[in-house]
């Protein structure tokens, strides 16, 4: 009884099934009470102990880290339009693919992940951190399964971005539709 | 498209741009990095629909097309290009046409490399 999150979740566990004690009444509240008061005060000792994140530091590693992986795709396109003959236009979905298999590589090997830890948004922001997310959640539920490991896991992190991706494009596209056509 | 050394400087500066405002977003928010590409996914919808991210791919090349905005950009590419030629009923039929090479590439990679290889680090 002395740990205030128990006895709140038991009460009301008691008032669901109908056998509500009106003695544990005014008691319950006081103690959601207190542990309201203590989830607050132990809040603002996160707040106070939290180290500042190095804000110009990381800024600067993830246009570093960014830069250079566009930069890499730049090569990649250049490569695709001078010696496989693409168009400049259509040069950019091969281009994608190839830094999509690199990027799998190379979080296959466990290099990828590691990286990120320094790149922070550098290396999560460019598609090879699409990709990334969806090859390291593949990778780390293949235990569960072909079907639900592998095959269930694998959109968990990637999910969001295609589905705001799709929404989004779904809207902006209706919009400018209806404005052009009517 | 200008193809001399300046469309290098150019990927170079605007894609690392992205991914500077990116981490600025992550640190300035503390949301996760999976909320900060959705953001920048949803930018580049928006800034198609606009009619300002191609000329930013005209600029800045593979600075463009690599990050995640240009998902954005492509959805509403196919969407509106296939709206084109059948109405309407396009903007669903099309919406992952362009994308489909990034998605299919993705998904078949990783497929394999959570078949052969095994979970480091």
């Amino acid at each position: 009884m002395e740990w205030p999150g128990c006895t709140v979740y038991h009460t009301s566990n008691l008032d669901t099934l109908g056998v509500a004690s009106r003695e544990e009444g005014w008691w319950d509240m006081a103690t959601k009470a207190k542990a309201v008061d203590a989830r607050a005060t132990y809040q603002q000792l996160v707040d106070k102990h939290r180290p500042a994140r190095p804000l110009l530091m990381n800024t600067v590693r993830a246009f570093l880290v960014g830069g250079c992986i566009c930069l890499i795709g730049q090569f990649v396109q250049m490569f695709f339009i001078k010696v496989a003959g693409f168009s400049p236009k259509d040069a950019g979905n091969p281009t994608v693919a190839v830094m999509i298999f690199a990027s799998v590589l190379f979080t296959a090997l466990g290099v990828y992940d590691k990286f990120a830890q320094w790149a922070g948004a550098g290396s999560a922001v460019p598609v090879t951190g699409f990709a990334n997310t969806m090859a390291s959640a593949a990778l780390e539920h293949r235990t569960e399964g072909w079907v639900s490991g592998i095959g269930g896991n694998m959109f968990k992190l990637a999910g969001p971005v295609i589905v705001y991706g799709v929404v989004s494009a779904f809207f902006v596209s209706l919009v400018r539709y209806l404005v052009i056509h009517l | 498209m200008a193809w001399n050394w300046t469309t290098f400087l150019w990927a170079f500066v605007v894609g690392g741009g992205i991914c500077a405002v990116g981490q600025i977003l992550l640190d300035i928010t503390k949301l996760t990095p999976g909320h900060i590409t959705v953001m920048l996914v949803i930018a580049g919808a928006v800034l198609d629909g606009l009619g300002l991210y191609d000329p930013l791919i005209r600029f800045a090349g593979a600075g463009a097309t690599v990050p995640i905005t240009s998902f954005g950009n492509s959805l509403v590419h196919g969407a509106l290009a296939e709206a084109d030629q059948h109405g309407l009923i396009g903007i669903i039929t099309g919406i992952f046409e362009v994308t489909s090479a990034g998605i299919s590439a993705a998904i078949v990679f990783a497929f394999l490399a959570a078949a052969i290889a095994r979970p480091r680090g």
